[in-house]
């Protein structure tokens, strides 16, 4: 790749300071975003992918959190900028959508104040030019009769008109990179259609990159172009879409896609099982953080951790024994 | 991990689905069913009602698998907490072994709850914090008397390791737990009482995909080994689709469509229904589906549309809808639909 991408974290870190000592929540993570593609993160809950987005907006208390490594946006290091240079790109060339939108409006204040506030700041604009922009971004999101919602108040809205009010806030600055923790997970299925297809819509008219953080497989495989799958902390596999799904080199992966029920599936077979559970982040294991879980592990996995690896096809996969594996199974396409 | 309990071998899904369609007496046989919630003024009288459940019919057999599906503020949690009666209901039946089990006085309710369990969604608000797991197992146990102290005990045990659990964690308390080990001990402690039925209200919807499996596979164990009959209400079709023997989707507080699993996804008549499965996101990136995006939000349940609740957002809205309430009819063998296109 000659350009540089828009997003590249390098061996981000991110330590915080407890009162028990320093747990690392994010340790060694490295990917990129491009222009115009879609990134999806995966993992289970306490794998780091909300703490990676939020290292990238620098919204953790940094009185109490430690980064090291790089996150180079548009050939800047976000995490060398002062606070005030940090506020004038988050909201206007780096947004976010959380995922529980009804707790991340301000329920006193009408929805059209919040959208205007983030255009006033960012683009300069009058009050009277904001608000037509506000409706405007309100409109693209698909709410019926935006001029007279942007009066009301978020305990007005549904659920789903809340994210899209969100989404509308997000892009109102036309940000270069969208970050989307968990967007849909609080919807119901229909609504969760809707609002994945106003996300992709506008990615391609505002040619945004998108890092799409989600748990949801299903998700992943409609609106992903790459995709990164995280345990404990670490990048344990990266790859193109139609890879991971048909062609997962890493055991937990395989464990992962293997365990959803599938709606083609044979429904008298029993599901898959990965089995123990995530250990927790002060007692991470030595060797390969997996391999306590793994049907495959050995003495090396147990003692050493393994790196990520750049496969022959240039994905990533972070395992001892990923080739011998492929060859003793073949690609067993684990989605049929 | 799981030793059957009785000699004989347990019944596999196919066998359970082939004794299902023979003319059997239902377990539950429960009809109109309502629920309506009144809001009050200050002074307590009521000005409006939520209509949370408005007309639920369905049957549940022995050693069967019924999942409820829909959306949230669907009715799908109420009907469970009704048929418990954790909530009364308005109007409607629902009969059990000759009885309504809407009629049982309250001795006679404690009484039936020894048949009736539930298993609730959040693992983590479900146990008591302040009680060791073995004496939160020990619970039904004690309130229905059965045994003495000894026979709890050895019970309780018995239950955490059928579950998956050791013995030795019999002390322990719910915050040494995991999520999924969390919602071990409520299927336990549901099994206590050696009940007929459990209505399981979304019991894996808060796990991580990983431990969801181990939860539904081990539900799948302990239905063969204890003869349950389960209520499965969840809002995730796939899930519901591996475990359920018949579907009933739900609309705001109506059962639109029930049908056998199988049918129901390669013949869905419902228009919510074809909907809500093409809405589903399916984890496979060659698969480019033709989703039915259907228009709007689910309309505010104190303010019902008349006529099919659904005709705000139906793609295949006809006049008449706007006035007829769609009953719930039969189009093919246990496959019916409320839905005026098929009159």
């Amino acid at each position: 790749m000659v350009n540089e991408p828009l997003l590249n974290v390098k061996e981000l870190k991110t330590i915080f300071s407890t009162e028990k000592g320093p747990v690392t929540a994010v340790d060694g993570v490295t990917f990129h975003v491009d222009s115009g593609e879609t990134v999806g993160i995966v993992g289970e809950s306490g794998c780091g992918k909300s703490v990676t987005a939020e290292s990238i907006m620098r919204l953790l208390n940094e009185q109490t959190t430690k980064y090291e490594g790089a996150i180079t946006y548009n050939g800047k290091n976000l995490l060398h900028l002062s606070k005030e240079q940090m506020r004038k790109i988050r909201g206007n060339e780096i947004s976010m959508i959380f995922q529980d939108p009804m707790t991340s409006l301000n329920p006193v204040y009408t929805i059209g104040n919040q959208i205007t506030e983030t255009i006033m700041i960012h683009q300069k604009l009058s009050k009277e030019k904001a608000y037509v922009k506000a409706i405007e971004m309100l409109e693209l999101t698909g709410i019926p009769s935006p001029e007279k919602r942007i009066y009301e108040y978020p305990h007005n809205l549904s659920g789903g008109m809340r994210q899209r009010v969100m989404i509308a806030m997000a892009l109102s600055c036309h940000p270069s990179l969208l970050i989307a923790d968990e967007p849909t997970t609080a919807l119901d299925v229909t609504i969760q259609a809707q609002i994945l297809d106003v996300i992709s819509d506008l990615k391609k008219e505002l040619n945004m990159g998108v890092m799409m953080i989600t748990h949801d497989l299903g998700v992943v495989a409609e609106v992903c172009s790459r995709v990164v799958v995280m345990y404990l902390g670490q990048v344990i596999e990266e790859a193109d879409v139609d890879t991971l799904f048909f062609n997962p080199k890493h055991p937990y992966t395989k464990g992962l896609l293997k365990s959803i029920p599938k709606l083609d599936g044979d429904r008298n077979s029993k599901l898959h099982v990965v089995e123990g559970t995530v250990p927790s982040l002060d007692n991470i294991p030595e060797g390969c953080r997996f391999a306590p879980r793994c049907a495959y592990a050995d003495e090396l996995c147990l003692n050493r951790a393994p790196e990520l690896e750049t496969t022959d096809e240039g994905n990533k996969v972070r395992c001892w024994h990923y080739k011998r594996i492929f060859e003793e199974e073949g690609a067993n396409a684990t989605t049929s | 991990m799981l030793q059957p309990v009785k000699e004989d071998t347990p019944l596999h899904v196919e066998d359970r689905m082939q004794n299902k369609t023979e003319p059997a007496e239902p377990l539950l046989k429960v009809s109109n069913l309502k629920k309506h919630f009144p809001l009050t003024n200050v002074f307590g009288r009521p000005t409006g009602y939520v209509k949370a459940v408005n007309h639920v019919e369905f049957e549940l057999h022995e050693k069967e698998t019924l999942g409820l599906v829909g959306e949230s503020g669907c009715g799908k949690s109420t009907t469970g907490r009704t048929l418990l009666r954790l909530t009364e209901p308005s109007d409607g039946e629902a009969i059990y072994k000759g009885r309504d089990i809407f009629k049982l006085n309250d001795k006679e309710m404690l009484k039936m709850r020894r048949e009736f369990q539930m298993v609730f969604q959040d693992p983590h608000s479900s146990l008591n914090p302040k009680k060791r797991i073995g004496s939160s197992v020990e619970e039904p146990m004690n309130i229905h008397g059965i045994g003495n102290k000894n026979d709890r005990m050895e019970r309780a045990l018995d239950l955490l390791q059928k579950v998956g659990l050791r013995e030795d964690q019999y002390f322990r308390y719910p915050h040494e737990f995991s999520g999924g080990q969390r919602q071990r001990i409520g299927i336990a402690r549901a099994l206590a009482v050696n009940p007929k039925m459990i209505v399981c209200d979304e019991p894996v919807s808060a796990l991580d995909v990983s431990i969801q499996s181990q939860v539904i596979n081990l539900l799948e164990e302990i239905q063969d080994n204890f003869d349950l009959a389960y209520l499965f209400i969840a809002h995730d079709l796939s899930v519901v689709r591996h475990i359920a023997d018949n579907i009933g989707v739900m609309y705001l507080g109506y059962v639109v469509e029930r049908a056998p699993t199988d049918e129901l996804f390669s013949q869905p008549l419902h228009p919510y229904t074809q909907a809500l499965l093409s809405a589903i996101p399916m984890p496979n990136p060659r698969i480019k589906k033709e989703r039915i995006v259907i228009k709007g939000d689910v309309p505010s349940p104190m303010n019902l549309p008349s006529g099919c609740v659904f005709h705000t957002r139906c793609p295949h809205v006809m006049p008449r809808c706007k006035e007829d309430v769609p009953a719930l009819e039969k189009k093919a063998t246990g496959h019916f639909v409320a839905c005026h296109l098929y009159d």
